[in-house]
């Protein structure tokens, strides 16, 4: 039903929702050759290169891939460029700065990376990252996704629903809650040596957001294998939520019957909730939340209830008072 | 290089000289700014800008502080050094740290609220470090017009004065604006800080004594 002389698009095949791209706006083919040539350049460039091999599993020929650049919410929806999603981080392991990860995160070793999975769970146990994810299909999903600072962009990650995950890990019923926690080591995280936060990075969801389907296990960025300034060798994301909910370089997975303290939620309780889902009319305390600048433009666009994604994650809170739940 | 004698008559050219290297400073970041946004750092380095907004206001705000440190810091050396000329530098180095600011400011109204006057009031009442950056441009204001001679002989010595001591307010405001906007890493805004109080206890120790002022 794509497919057209003139126009081409990866069919989002793994979207049995398909809860933002629709055949509306497809890809013509001179946006296509543009992108294409853009990640020709930044393979060249061997930024890519490195990372796939300093990486825990190499990803294969979808390095190439063109992903589909059409638009999640109307035409102005375009990818954020593979330097603004792998040069502009906030990851404060690596430093507080922007550009700060993608120049102390060059090195960062994923080797052997294994993640210990524990709490109320059927078998506590640490697992070696490639047994974890074995057999999952990585998917590609194009996400808008929002900094609780006001900046956005669109990402086309890599990866497979966190469900998939939970369904392998077998909790109990008494797991109410899923917990997150990041690598803790200053050596190779040098952000760590500075108490800007109180280390290791937390974060958490309710059993019903970490099941949801849009709640995705990312290995991946732009085809290939997730550099470590976005969080290598795996990271959450959550994307009607503020970017912090997503958890980096994970290695440690709690279920938990009652809410995790999360890091920003501890460090600054009156601006960071737990829940932190986008919503444009709970601001900030020191600012507006209505409005956000997508990266590289100029002028701010209106932030979507719910990061846009409403319709597919709304029911969860239908009672809930989220000027309360922030 | 000339040598300095110093009197009156020997300081007007190194004074031409000081004042175009002035301008030229000043300008500087401008040039940078453009250059980073427009030709991708040819000139100044620097890589691809992601948030091209947020390097304008991070870099106009900044410059307009460091610049108005500079203002702050000629009265202090001038009675330090008792080169007397040095008083002529403030009007154009307080007029560039207006300029920045100024700059500053329209892009906060223009790339933040599209000159929706209405949206730009409601964003100053309700968020305290918007507040005070808006407050410390306002104040800007009645200096940068009345910083000519004409303006100081039509007010009267004292009173003009009095006037232009409103840069203390200004200079403590901005950090202030500076630190309240910050998320968490505090530490940029408070070396500005520290600065400035440096800048505050130096104007104090050298002080005219009052006894000593002509009549």
């Amino acid at each position: 039903m794509y497919s057209s002389a003139r126009k081409t698009i990866i069919e989002p095949m793994y979207f049995k929702k398909a809860p933002d791209l629709t055949g509306a706006d497809i890809t013509d083919e001179k946006l296509f050759m543009n992108r294409r040539a853009f990640i020709a350049k930044a393979s060249a460039a061997g930024v890519g290169g490195a990372l796939v091999a300093g990486g825990v599993f190499a990803r294969n020929d979808r390095d190439m891939r063109v992903v589909s650049d059409e638009v999640l919410s109307g035409l102005d929806d375009d990818l954020t460029p593979w330097e603004t999603v792998t040069g502009y981080n906030n990851f404060y392991e690596f430093g507080t700065g922007k550009e700060d990860p993608a120049r102390n995160a060059q090195g960062f070793k994923t080797d052997n990376w294994e993640v210990k999975v524990d709490g109320e769970v059927e078998e506590e146990r640490t697992w070696n990252l490639e047994e974890l994810i074995d057999g999952f299909e990585v998917e590609e999903r194009i996400y808008r996704h929002r900094c609780v600072e006001g900046w956005s962009m669109v990402v086309p990650w890599n990866g497979f629903p966190l469900k998939s995950l939970i369904e392998r890990l077998k909790p109990t019923t008494q797991a109410n809650y899923v917990e997150f926690t990041t690598l803790l080591d200053n050596r190779r995280m040098p952000g760590q040596l500075s108490p800007v936060l109180p280390w290791p990075y937390v974060e958490g969801l309710r059993m019903d957001e970490a099941l949801n389907p849009l709640t995705l296990m990312v290995t991946g960025v732009y085809g290939k294998t997730l550099p470590p300034q976005n969080g290598a060798p795996i990271r959450l994301i959550v994307p009607w939520k503020y970017g912090f909910k997503g958890g980096k370089s994970i290695v440690r997975i709690r279920f938990t019957k009652r809410q995790p303290r999360t890091t920003w939620n501890e460090a600054i309780p009156r601006e960071y909730g737990f829940y932190a889902n986008v919503n444009p009319e709970v601001n900030h305390p020191r600012w507006s939340q209505a409005t956000e600048r997508r990266l590289g433009e100029f002028f701010r666009r209106e932030t979507l209830m719910f990061n846009g994604y409403e319709e597919e994650v709304g029911s969860m809170y239908a009672d809930m008072d989220l000027r309360k739940y922030y | 290089m000339a040598r300095f004698r110093f009197g009156p008559m020997r300081w007007t050219k190194p004074m031409r000289w000081i004042k175009v290297a002035i301008w030229l400073a000043a300008l500087l970041p401008l040039l940078i700014l453009v250059d980073r946004i427009f030709l991708f750092g040819r000139f100044s380095g620097g890589g691809f800008v992601d948030d091209p907004v947020e390097l304008i206001q991070h870099w106009t705000g900044t410059g307009a502080l460091v610049i108005l440190f500079v203002t702050l810091s000629i009265t202090p050396l001038r009675r330090l050094s008792g080169y007397n000329k040095l008083t002529t530098l403030r009007r154009p180095i307080g007029l560039f740290a207006f300029f920045y600011a100024t700059l500053h400011v329209l892009s906060y109204f223009v790339f933040d609220h599209r000159l929706n006057f209405g949206a730009i009031l409601q964003d100053v009442a309700e968020h305290n470090w918007v507040l005070v950056g808006f407050a410390a441009w306002v104040l800007l204001i009645p200096m940068a017009v009345t910083s000519t001679s004409g303006w100081i002989r039509r007010m009267g010595g004292k009173k003009w004065t009095r006037l232009h001591r409103s840069i203390y307010a200004v200079a403590v405001l901005g950090v202030l604006h500076f630190l309240w906007q910050v998320k968490l890493e505090t530490s940029e805004p408070l070396i500005y800080g520290a600065i400035l109080l440096v800048i505050f206890a130096v104007r104090f120790l050298t002080r005219k004594k009052k006894l000593s002022r002509p009549a």
